[in-house]
């Protein structure tokens, strides 16, 4: 990892560790209190317990132009990127992907040739629906990889993250409880519940904790919507394409739509926010990932309103295109961030919980 | 600024902001003027951390009771009986009902921070600090229909047989005046003015460093001594604490304090020890050592721990100086060597038995037979590596200040000043001789910032 940001951190941590006034505002500073020297490893976690809400920032009495230059979201922010970086196989396309929007758009574009490609090539086998565009297993052929190799990446990627923060081994009552967490955005809320500092300077607000609500669990029904379409198929042999009264539309609907108003809310947010107060280098790969995985599910909707038209075969190719790039990319975009974040969760829990430093 | 205004607030800390806010809620139009750009905004309000709190039963963050009467004997213990106990009784009833009040204004608190468990009670806690209460306040005012005016210094208040007749300011360098119905004083003391507080202390002030803003100068607060408004307290009399030598000589800050006295001894520039480093628990002689200090040569002490002491205190802001040997220590605070090798001698002999150390309570582990004694956590100076700091002394804030009545009134000699009040650390001295009990500046602001407001608003109406 990168030395100088990890110095940068640490001289601001070891200012904070000295005043304590930000110590109700979430995870990373009890957290961060609980020692007095920081490794390496301690400034990773911290980076990773952090959310950037900004809570700090506003609160801080040293930020600049004082001599003491505060800006403990940005410096933490940025130990953050460079260790999702860093511990990312293979590293170069994380070192792309989470700095670069551009990319991001490359990919898409690529990925979407692709599925006009395959329908192309490979087309129908047959099938009804959408499965007369795209043949199933030609499906399978192309998604299966596209799903299991990402998850490869972040298995290996989440392992150098525990070595590196000093996690211990695994209880079910550190999972359940870091769950617990992520699942209310509790830290979003802000120790007092008031919500965050981002988009309006001091103002405390609940909008990106919201925003983000909408993006998780738009993007969890979706990926429910697939697997029921899974199930469905190979154990119950009920093939798409489905009803609109059955699982995995109603699942598909309600969740496009989430995850599409909630990312569009959150570009809103992010460009209405300080970018002196997060990691300025990430700015354009976070925007470009918001709008992919906007796009992923605003061409899901496009898809189903008209499928039943011409534009069919095109609006299946743009949202099995976007999908594909979406998952390719999750281990080397802002994606990435929640898998992470659940294991420094888990790994605070550990500290906090079992006493385990 | 074309606009005509009721009130004018003359300062933007809390005392100003609650000020402001009452009176606004009060239907007068009022506008703030803030010597300090948007950045700096708050005074020295922007560096708390608390308040004491009156309560009866557990209060927001608060846990048990917290009488009348036992904040206000906590105060006469303090100020050694130089309070005024009509003032003082007002601040603290008020203050119960200033925590509600606070809470409706943006004001939101946590619980005691980690390593102050023993102000669980008696002190409200501002989540994320004092900055983020004035940010809460500026929102709230600004909603309120408050005009706040950055970077504008006021100069001079004209007093005219009992009215304030004309406020004058500077502003983006030019001269305005306005001419409202009522002035609300509330711009601190006069700390950061380091001449002012060399004609008040002599040449020794030059050295001292100033805790919070650059910006209390006490520019307001002289220009109305000169008129004849009645004043209250010593020019000589500030609070103040040892902090660490490397300070910046303004705005540290908490971060600047040093909590490892106890566990050390304390040298002057010439390695001689000059007090008993051991008195008592180090939240009640931090401010007796910032005066220690101040009479020490160049104004500066040295304080030697060795490594068995180096986490029995809150860490400090800038890391230790460390040397394997004490000469080496010596060489790196420009010590004289022979001298510190000679003292920690004589201190490490005359140290006892020391089982009954302990790190938080008065443990009787006394030195015999040296001057000064150490008579609390006296352990040899031995294990390797020394650690030292320097020590500084850190002015917090200045005594001397405003007159005022229950009503946070100004006068003169000859009776109250129609239109001027004073609210804050400007008329702290009302209430407070000398001493200090931590989280009384806040609440005397709280509590004589609402009194001005009110009573501001309800003569402009
Ligand atoms: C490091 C530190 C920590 C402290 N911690 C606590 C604590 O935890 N609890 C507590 O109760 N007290 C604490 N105090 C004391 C506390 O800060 C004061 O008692 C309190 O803030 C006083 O509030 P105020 O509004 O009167 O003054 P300030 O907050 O100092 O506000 C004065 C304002 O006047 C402005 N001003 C000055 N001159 C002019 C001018 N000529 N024209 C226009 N504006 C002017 C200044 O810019 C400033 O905004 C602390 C002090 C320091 C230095
Ligand atoms: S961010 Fe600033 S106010 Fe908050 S704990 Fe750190 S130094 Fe203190
Ligand atoms: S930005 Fe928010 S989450 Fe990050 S350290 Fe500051 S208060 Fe905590």
């Amino acid at each position: 990892m990168q030395t100088d940001l990890l110095t940068e951190a640490r001289r601001q941590a070891e200012i904070c560790n000295a005043c304590r006034y930000c110590e109700g505002y979430c995870s990373v500073f009890p957290s961060m209190h609980a020692g007095r020297a920081f490794s390496d490893g301690d400034l990773t976690q911290l980076a990773n317990l952090c959310h950037n809400c900004r809570g700090c920032y506003y609160a801080c009495q040293y930020t600049a132009p004082h001599e003491f230059d505060l800006n403990l979201p940005k410096a933490l922010s940025e130990v953050r990127r460079d260790s999702w970086e860093s511990f990312a196989w293979p590293q170069p396309l994380a070192r792309k992907f989470h700095s670069h929007g551009g990319a991001i758009a490359l990919a898409l574009v690529l990925g979407l040739a692709l599925l006009f490609l395959a329908i192309r090539a490979i087309g129908s086998a047959g099938g009804a629906g959408f499965y007369a565009v795209l043949s199933h297993n030609a499906m399978v052929a192309i998604f299966l990889p596209a799903f299991v190799l990402p998850l490869v990446s972040l298995a290996i990627s989440l392992r150098r993250y525990w070595r590196s923060v000093g996690g211990t081994h695994l209880r079910l009552a550190n999972i359940t409880h870091a769950v617990g967490m992520a699942a209310k955005m509790k830290d979003l809320a802000a120790g007092h519940g008031d919500g965050c500092n981002f988009e309006d300077e001091d103002r405390f607000s609940h909008a990106r904790r919201f925003a983000h609500q909408a993006i998780m669990y738009g993007f969890l029904l979706c990926f429910a919507a697939t697997s029921a379409g899974t199930v469905m198929h190979y154990l119950f042999n009920m093939p798409a394409p489905y009803p609109f009264w059955s699982l995995p539309k109603l699942l598909g609907t309600s969740g496009g739509l989430l995850l599409t108003l909630g990312c569009g809310w959150m570009m809103v947010l992010k460009l209405r926010a300080d970018r002196h107060i997060g990691d300025i280098g990430a700015w354009s790969g976070d925007l470009g990932f918001i709008a992919l995985l906007g796009f992923s599910g605003l061409s899901g909707l496009a898809l189903y309103a008209f499928g039943d038209t011409q534009a069919m075969p095109t609006m299946l190719a743009l949202h099995l295109g976007a999908v594909l790039t979406f998952f390719l990319l999750t281990p080397f975009t802002k994606m990435a961030h929640g898998f992470f974040r659940l294991a420094a969760l888990i790994r605070d829990a550990q500290r906090s919980i079992d006493g385990n430093p | 600024m074309t606009k005509s205004y009721d009130i004018v607030v003359i300062g933007g800390g809390n005392a100003a902001l609650c000020a402001a806010m009452t009176a606004a809620e009060a239907g007068a139009k009022v506008l703030i003027l803030e010597t300090a750009p948007k950045e700096y905004r708050g005074g020295n309000s922007r560096h708390t951390r608390n308040f004491r709190c009156m309560h009866t039963g557990p209060l927001g963050p608060l846990v048990d009771d917290y009488s009348e009467d036992e904040y206000f004997a906590d105060l006469m213990k303090v100020t050694g009986g130089k309070t005024d106990e009509h003032l003082a009784r007002l601040a603290i009833r008020t203050s119960e009902d200033c925590l509600p009040w606070m809470q409706a204004h943006g004001v939101r608190f946590q619980p005691s921070l980690s390593g102050t468990l023993s102000l669980a009670r008696t002190n409200a806690f501002f989540m994320g600090g004092g900055k983020s209460l004035v940010n809460a306040y500026y929102r709230t005012a600004q909603g309120l229909g408050v005009d706040v005016l950055y970077e504008a210094a006021v100069t001079h208040l004209e007093l005219e047989a009992d009215r304030i007749t004309r406020v004058e300011y500077t502003h983006a360098g030019q001269n305005h005046s306005m001419s409202p119905k009522s002035v609300i004083v509330a711009s601190g003391g006069f700390q950061a003015d380091t001449d002012w507080l060399t004609r008040a202390w002599g040449p020794a002030a030059q050295n001292f460093l100033i805790r919070g803003t650059p910006y209390n100068r006490g520019v307001v607060l002289a220009d109305l001594l000169e008129q004849g408004v009645q004043s209250v307290g010593d020019a000589d009399q500030c609070h103040a604490v040892a902090i660490d030598g490397r300070a910046p000589k303004f705005d540290g800050g908490i971060v600047t304090r040093l909590d490892c006295v106890p566990f050390s001894i304390v040298v002057n520039k010439n390695a001689e020890r000059f007090y008993d480093e051991g008195e008592d628990v180090w939240p009640k002689r931090y401010a007796i050592w910032g005066r220690l200090v101040a009479a020490q040569p160049d104004q500066v002490g040295y304080v030697i721990i060795d490594a068995k002491s180096l986490d029995l205190f809150m860490p400090s802001v800038f890391p230790p100086l460390k040397a394997d040997t004490l000469e080496e220590l010596a060489a790196q605070l420009d010590l004289p060597a022979s001298a510190l090798c000679d003292t920690v001698d004589q201190f490490n002999a005359a140290c006892g038995d020391t089982t009954n150390f302990h790190p938080t309570e008065l443990d009787n582990v006394a030195t015999t037979g040296i001057t000064p004694a150490k008579t609390n956590w006296a352990r040899p100076i031995s294990e390797p590596p020394f650690y030292g700091y320097s020590l500084r002394t850190g002015v917090t804030f200045t005594y001397l200040g405003l007159k005022v009545d229950e009503n946070a009134q100004c006068s003169t000699q000859n009776g109250p000043i129609a239109n001027l009040w004073a609210a804050g650390e400007t008329m702290a001295g009302s209430i407070l001789g000398q001493g200090y009990l931590a989280g009384f500046g806040m609440t005397i602001g709280t509590v004589f910032g609402r009194i001005a407001g009110r009573e501001a608003a309800a003569y402009a109406n």
